[in-house]
């Protein structure tokens, strides 16, 4: 690791900083300045190049969770977390753009709906989803925020050599201050600057690492004769090494497959402020073209960090004779910023810090934003019926709020934590909202009853695994050793293991179509508006 | 195949990037569809587009 002793290094990373700022705010000014009225907003939008319109949408797609969190995922588990990367691809990008995107931008101008439970809500003329689903947004995604600080602080923390509590902080004053700045806003321009290096960075730490080990084909082969190095508790649980995949059953393979890859990767079609963006892009032709770039981005980021997580394994045992995890001091979250700083060189680390920053800073903005409107919006103005100033002042003091739950949480929150603590918000979004989303795009028998009925389902279904059947959360949470006075409820193997998303989820789509079967339709008028123009 | 033994692992490496080329192909092929906008389309872009700036400029206080 680097010492801060040198004047020179300081000054690389200040002036490399300043530079970044200096162009985000330039590009800022120029995004503000351009668009002083709404149709000049529009037309900006569409003559923009194509590649200021692409790489705007990657920025919003990865955050530090991805790179850092699951980057070092993918240093313990292996390359099979590449199946990650496919669904990320192709539920992520080609399912979520052309079979949900289309009919979520054109439901959503029909009725008028701004947020994701307000879609939700108006499509089923329910006040209770709006409701409940906000609440299960402000409740869960404190957790997601929180890890998406960490990441970045963790990088810091290694970088700078300073204190990770220090470190937090730093990073949220700069991430609040974008998100009142004009985070909200989305300028293109800066999302594009920020999808760039993001970009650039990710691409060039792929050939500095394959290279550094040799080319692709002897980096691989190299980490395939570690398998041997697999530690003893590890293999006993069904790691065989980080080219091939977990014993098929083991306690492993189910937090592989069910936990990291389906939760994760299904979750992200029922994201919040995901979906959002659907709603807000102007024509199809957008979400053709971000097909073509979300694609190959998606690659460029999760597929290299997965692939370059795994082979830092091959790296740390050459040049210190540890695999990964211990080369991090057994802190997954840390292999990805461990391995940057020993491997790379001093220019790239201060440029890949950027690109965390990047990342960060628009996941963030939209995170902060999306807690702030469940709260305003979703339940405080659908309960209280009070719209206008005082909805908008709790949707302020909400993102505050969301800002200190995160940091707070930042603190409190152990090691190893960043993948998990996404895929638990990815799969409690996916058992919650993916059943009435899907239903009420797809299939107009759908009723106001079976929109609730899964929504609820989904909801304690998951809760009541993380309480009494999910290992993992279980035991730290405790409610099931103080009821029933052990760690979970069924000890049988596969039970401990497996994912909540795999059981709620299918049984969230079945009580949403049984209950729908059995109660009356929703008014036919009513419905040919929800599905105005949708062929 | 690729220095790796398990064809799950290759095989996800190389099905990784042909996704990918299939996003590339569809976003060529489908480039400018989606461009010839009506005129009601182009009257709901510009009230879309108001609302929300008129929601957000709530929200920041402006």
């Amino acid at each position: 690791m680097r010492s801060w002793g040198c004047d020179m290094n300081l000054l690389l990373l200040n002036v490399i900083i300043l530079i970044y700022l200096l162009i985000t705010i330039y590009l800022g000014y120029r995004g503000w300045k351009g668009t002083k009225s709404s149709e000049d907003y529009m037309v900006a939008g569409r003559r923009a190049h194509p590649y200021i319109m692409a790489m705007s949408y990657g920025a919003t797609f990865i955050s530090t969770s991805a790179i850092v969190g699951f980057g070092g995922t993918a240093g313990l588990f292996g390359m099979g977390l590449l199946y990650l990367t496919l669904l990320n691809i192709f539920m992520g990008v080609f399912i979520a753009f052309i079979v949900y995107g289309k009919r979520t931008r054109k439901m959503g101008y029909n009725l008028g709906a701004m947020t994701f439970p307000e879609l939700l809500s108006k499509r089923f003329n329910s006040r209770f989803i709006q409701y409940f689903s906000g609440l299960v947004i402000f409740l869960g995604m404190p957790l997601y925020t929180s890890v998406v600080l960490i990441g970045a602080a963790r990088f810091m923390e290694t970088t700078l050599s300073i204190d990770f509590d220090i470190a937090i902080l730093i990073y949220t004053v700069i991430i609040a201050a974008y998100v009142i700045w004009g985070g909200l806003r989305g300028v293109m321009l800066t999302d594009a600057l920020q999808g760039t290096i993001m970009f650039l960075g990710m691409l060039a730490l792929l050939i500095m690492t394959y290279s550094h080990l040799g080319g692709i084909v002897a980096a691989h082969q190299a980490l395939t004769d570690m398998a041997s190095l697999v530690p003893a508790k590890l293999a006993a649980q069904g790691h065989t090494g980080w080219t091939s995949m977990p014993t098929a059953g083991s306690a492993w393979w189910w937090t592989l497959v069910s936990t990291i890859v389906m939760g994760v990767g299904i979750g992200v079609l029922a994201m919040p402020q995901l979906v959002i963006r659907f709603m807000t892009v102007k024509s199809g032709k957008e979400l053709n073209r971000a097909v073509l770039v979300g694609g190959v981005f998606i690659l460029a980021m999760t597929g290299v960090a997965f692939v370059v997580g795994a082979l830092s394994n091959v790296y740390f045992y050459q040049h210190m004779g540890k695999i990964a995890m211990d080369a991090a001091g057994g802190n997954s979250d840390s292999i990805i910023p461990v391995f940057i700083n020993s491997a790379m060189p001093e220019f790239f680390v201060y440029i890949f810090m950027l690109t965390l920053l990047a990342a960060a800073m628009s996941t963030s903005a939209s995170q902060f934003h999306a807690q702030g409107t469940a709260m305003g919006r979703d339940i405080y103005e659908t309960l209280t019926q009070n719209k206008g100033r005082s909805s908008i002042l709790v949707t302020r003091v909400s993102i505050a709020l969301a800002v200190i739950i995160a940091v707070v949480l930042g603190y409190l929150l152990p090691g190893n934590i960043i993948a998990r603590g996404t895929a638990i918000f990815f799969g409690l979004c996916a058992a919650a909202f993916l059943p009435m989303f899907t239903c009420g795009l797809f299939w107009k028998r759908t009723t106001p009853a079976g929109a609730k009925a899964g929504l609820v389902t989904g909801t304690l279904v998951t809760i009541i695994f993380y309480l009494f059947i999910h290992k993992a959360e279980s035991s730290v949470l405790g409610i099931s050793k103080l009821l029933l006075g052990r760690d979970v409820l069924i000890t049988q193997m596969p039970w401990p293991v497996v994912d909540p998303v795999v059981v709620a989820l299918p049984l969230a789509f079945l009580v949403t179509v049984a209950v729908s079967l059995f109660t009356k339709e929703m008014d036919k008028k009513y419905i040919d508006k929800c599905f105005e123009g949708i062929r | 195949m690729l220095g790796v033994d398990d064809p799950w692992v290759w095989g996800v490496y190389l099905l990784c990037i042909s996704s990918t080329l299939i996003c590339v192909v569809y976003g060529v092929l489908n480039w400018n569809k989606g461009d010839e906008v009506e005129d009601s389309e182009l009257s709901e872009e510009i009230a879309w587009v108001e609302q929300e700036e008129k929601m957000e400029n709530e929200e920041l206080g402006l």
